[in-house]
């Protein structure tokens, strides 16, 4: 009996964790599909329909593939922070100095505060690997870090105002917003380029795949250069206003701008009106967020409101109290938001995009945090302030396996040159950057517009004559409102309701008879009917 | 509490020694890569103007003849040796890596019009305007590699004469008999002097002649009444014949698809038929603006090349309309004989201008050893071409090809006429009752009959 038991409890738990991994997978293959695969039922072309048939086989077994070398075959597990379920303890509670004594010694290196008081506040930047990290004093510090050896790589004072820094492509190029203009710098701090077309530069942003290096002025204008050629490609008056909130959508490259309306408008290079223009905040907006997956903006406002947003449906999807001077979304969707010297970090704990406290941290009193950045590929937030800059521990916030050919963290400078020929090859043009740019390659359906039916427009018309009938009458003086007169403005309202549905019921009566005096000739004669001459 | 935070230390990530190899990691997550399919619309798009830079299809030219070039047989035993035949009645054998002429087959008084090497590749059969079928042996592996030069020639093995000129020759796939075309189908024996078998279908002369690579018995004829015969040669009468409106040249059999072949018109396009179905061709390949002089398939039985008398060759696709690439220089002149290498990566042209030349099958081809990853990335770019090959600027890439002048004027001028005559046949059904007109397909309408 006994035996009988052991036998079968084993077997139970061994279908349980199977159907465990095969949901697991099933997420996973879903991920890598990227979306539903094409309708081949309302293919009537037999021939295409197989070719189809073919390709979606393979797409299916390219995503079953991927999905179990992500299952299996990665080298690294991601960060975690757990507490007891039924405790007091909380995540957020838990002070660096805790985590700092259960990690490793590496990782508790990563812990640090530099202390420059004399020429904060402090703006960061890494490179989309993480190794190199630009940090910038207002006063003209400007500091190239590699993180790995924690060494300075080249350390420089402009001796003017810097508002921002961006890496380039690669950690070998710069550039810096200061005072009049943008310049650009390389490693070894000689100045490269002025760029005074920018005019003088609030934010900076790079777009890495278009090699653009796109630029908010004083006056509200947004500039587009690309770097390889030096073309500029776009320059766009924004019209409302000065503004330093800018952020580039990872996903599509489509510039956000944060104003102080309250609105928020994305922009492209090829087009002089905003893609889209929407009204976030009711006070000026601060800050402004990306997630890597290019569905989710977070923006805080005045107002002491953090919105995160979905860009599919430009709705609000949950609204966080707190005031915020900087956001930043970190590669595994970790939310940071800073405001004077304390920064919290939010989290989708519960994977259905809703957002709840996660980790706080409170650096010394009096700092005033200026940026947040997660480092990519780590678990550490960079926080610059008004007295150097911090970096601190959020287990979970990176990506734990990178890509040799994406980022690479230790790449070596043979292999920088090699992908920076290769991103080069690969550069996209500026007409690429679009709100949804997996459209490309795709047919653009010839969807006529839909003409209302008959019905529909005279119960458009009835209501258009209700509502006229119905409308108040002003009392006006001595006479002027008898009922007689009363009545025959009601009259001319409503025949004036009627007018433009009557006008379009003659056009399209009137067209009809015309075709049909055409279509009374034999096919023959077609030819020879007189062509109304094209205006 | 339970934490975990990434670390990684670098001599995991890193190689041990320099000699080893750099360490890659892969992360397939769409996440990291934005952009994907623009990334790979540009790289579409740039292979297909790398593909245009590279197009480089024409290896060399082959000079000795000292006449037109008028047919060619290759040596099914030997990937490098090519057999030519000239109007002055020259026979040489040519070594495609070298390019130089390896033997000369002195001999024919006349025009050599066809070659024809025997399956086993040790005879080869050459017949002409003199009236004479010559047999010859072909030298083997060893002289072929030894290239001393043009200067030895060969004695034939034997010289049958016979009543008519001969316009081709064509050997059984296998077997030892073989075909010639003349005033009949003659068919021949290796060790006989006169032919075992004729076959006569009306008084026109037979020009051209082809075995079926599948059926051994079963072969194919044009002659100059502009039809195509089909004989068997275990009946005693001929099979079939179906007459179009314009001559037919030459044939070419599906080597993969043994029951179609592709007849190569005067009127400047192939037909495509199915050995069964003769009343309608399988389909219609036009482009060629002048008539089509030679056809032969490549030995995939994908595509097949041609040759033209408006001095360009085609390269199409068995099932395409059109074809897929136009190899022209300006020094060569008519081109009167065609023919895919065996390994389908080269082509081999001979033309009016005393020369045979040797093309690429495919124009931008890499030659010389592909390492795997040259190979892998040539895979890549290939898919991704196919992937994006509809969009307008990809297409438009592909698409273009550089034509001569007259060739894209007397293009233009065609165009110009079908549509007039298309625009003619409209007006023509309007005008007429409703139904007594119908429109017919080229694939039908250039067929006259089919008599069985």
């Amino acid at each position: 009996m006994v035996v009988k038991v052991e036998n079968i409890t084993p077997r139970k738990s061994k279908t349980a964790t199977d159907e465990v991994i095969s949901e697991e997978m099933d997420m996973k293959v879903k991920k890598y599909l990227r979306g539903e695969g094409a309708n081949l039922e309302a293919l009537k072309d037999k021939k295409l329909k197989g070719q189809l048939a073919v390709k979606e086989e393979l797409y299916g077994k390219s995503a079953t593939a991927a999905a179990k070398a992500e299952k299996w075959l990665m080298p690294s597990e991601g960060g975690y922070l757990e507490v007891d379920d039924e405790g007091i303890e909380k995540t957020w509670r838990i002070k660096q100095e805790a985590i700092a004594r259960e990690v490793d010694i590496l990782s508790s290196r990563k812990q640090y505060d530099i202390v420059l008081p004399d020429f904060g506040p402090y703006t960061l930047e890494f490179t989309p690997s993480g190794r190199y990290m630009a940090a910038a004093g207002c006063k003209g510090h400007l500091a190239i870090v590699d993180m790995k050896s924690m060494k300075l790589v080249k350390e420089l004072q402009v001796r003017e105002t810097v508002r921002d820094v961006v890496f380039l492509h690669n950690e070998q190029f710069f550039a810096a917003a200061q005072k009049k203009y943008p310049y650009i710098y390389n490693r070894d701090g000689t100045e490269l380029h002025c760029l005074k077309e920018h005019g003088a530069v609030l934010k900076l942003q790079f777009l890495s795949n278009h090699f653009l290096l796109a630029s908010i002025n004083k006056f509200g204008q947004l500039h587009y250069q690309d770097v390889t050629t030096g073309q500029m490609v776009g320059n766009l008056r924004t019209g409302l206003g000065r503004t330093d909130v800018m952020q580039v959508n990872p996903f599509n490259g489509v510039v956000a701008v944060g104003h102080s309306g309250g609105t928020v408008s994305m922009w492209k290079p090829t087009s002089a009106a905003p893609l889209v223009k929407m009204l976030c905040h009711p006070g000026p907006v601060t800050a402004l967020a990306f997630h890597t997956n290019g569905h989710l903006m977070a923006t805080a406002g005045m107002e002491r409101k953090i919105k995160i947003w979905d860009l599919r449906k430009f709705e609000v999807l949950q609204t966080l109290p707190g005031h915020c001077k900087a956001l930043d979304f970190s590669q595994k969707g970790l939310l940071a938001a800073a405001t004077g010297s304390f920064v919290q970090v939010f989290g989708d704990l519960s994977g259905s995009q809703n957002y709840s406290r996660y980790m706080n941290h409170s650096i010394a009193k009096g700092y005033q945090v200026k940026k947040v950045a997660f480092r990519p590929y780590e678990d550490v937030l960079g926080i610059g302030h008004s007295m150097g800059w911090s970096s601190i521990l959020i287990p979970g916030s990176g990506e734990p396996n990178f890509d040799s050919w994406v980022a690479n963290p230790f790449e070596t400078s043979k292999q920088r040159r090699e992908k920076e020929v290769r991103s080069l090859l690969d550069k996209l043009p500026p007409e690429t950057i679009m709100l949804d740019p997996t459209k490309i390659g795709t047919v653009r359906s010839t969807r006529k517009k839909e003409q209302p039916t008959k019905e529909d427009r005279e119960a458009e018309m009835e209501a258009a004559i209700e509502e006229a009938k119905s409308m108040p009458m002003k009392k006006k003086t001595k006479g002027r409102s008898k009922p007689s007169k009363i009545a025959k403005k009601k009259q001319e309202a409503v025949e004036k309701a009627k007018k433009p549905f009557l006008e379009q019921q003659m056009n399209e009566f009137s067209k009809k008879r015309k075709l049909t005096e055409e279509t009374q000739l034999p096919k023959s004669l077609e030819r020879f009917v007189r062509k109304k001459a094209v205006a | 509490m339970r934490v975990k935070v990434i670390s990684r230390s670098t001599d995991e990530f890193t190689r041990e020694r320099s000699q080893d190899l750099q360490r890659v990691f892969r992360n397939f997550d769409p996440n990291l890569r934005p952009q994907e399919k623009a990334v790979e619309y540009v790289r579409a798009l740039n292979a297909a103007k790398l593909e245009k830079i590279f197009a480089r299809p024409f290896v060399g030219a082959m000079d000795g003849h000292i006449d037109a070039v008028s047919c060619m047989a290759k040596n099914p035993n030997h990937l490098k040796g090519v057999f030519s035949g000239s109007m002055d009645g020259d026979v040489r054998l040519w070594d495609l890596a070298t390019r130089r002429t390896v033997r000369q087959f002195p001999g024919h008084q006349g025009a050599v019009r066809g070659l024809t090497v025997s399956t086993d590749g040790r005879i080869l059969v050459s017949c002409g305007t003199d009236c004479t079928l010559r047999l010859w042996k072909v030298p083997g592996d060893t002289l072929l590699e030894s290239d001393d030069g043009s200067g030895n020639s060969s004695q034939p093995l034997a010289v049958y004469v016979w009543k008519n000129a001969f316009w081709g020759v064509d050997h059984q796939w296998d077997g030892d008999l073989f075909a010639t075309a003349g005033a009949q189908v003659d068919i021949w024996n290796h060790n006989r002097s006169q032919p075992v078998n004729s076959f006569e279908w009306g008084n026109d002369t037979v020009t051209s002649v082809r075995f079926n690579p599948g059926e051994l018995n079963l072969l194919a004829t044009s002659a100059s009444d502009r039809s195509i015969n089909i004989y068997d040669l275990r009946m005693s009468t001929p099979a079939r014949k179906v007459i179009m409106r314009t001559k037919t040249n030459s044939i070419a059999w599906n080597p993969m698809e043994p029951m179609n072949f592709t007849a190569a018109n005067d009127d400047g396009k192939c037909y495509s038929y199915d050995v069964r179905k003769l009343n309608e061709a399988k389909c219609v390949h036009k482009d060629h603006v002048s008539s089509v002089m030679d056809i032969d398939y490549s030995p995939t039985g994908r595509e097949f090349v041609t040759g033209s008398y408006d001095r360009t060759v085609r390269i199409f696709q068995y099932n395409g309309g059109h074809s897929r690439e136009i190899y022209h220089t300006k020094r060569m002149q008519r081109v009167f004989c065609v023919k895919f290498s065996c390994d389908a990566s080269y082509i081999i042209s001979g033309s009016d201008d005393t020369n045979l030349r040797l093309w690429k099958a495919k124009a931008s081809e890499q030659l010389g050893v592909v390492l795997p990853r040259e190979r892998k990335k040539h895979e890549y770019l290939e898919a991704v071409k196919n992937r994006y090959k509809h969009l307008a600027e990809v297409k438009r890439i592909v698409r273009h090809r550089h034509l001569p002048k007259p060739i894209y004027k007397a293009t233009k001028q065609i165009r110009e006429m079908t549509e007039s005559e298309r625009r003619r046949a409209g007006r023509r059904k309007a005008h007429s009752a409703p139904g007594s007109i119908q429109n017919e397909p080229l694939r039908t309408s250039r067929i006259i009959k089919e008599i069985e």
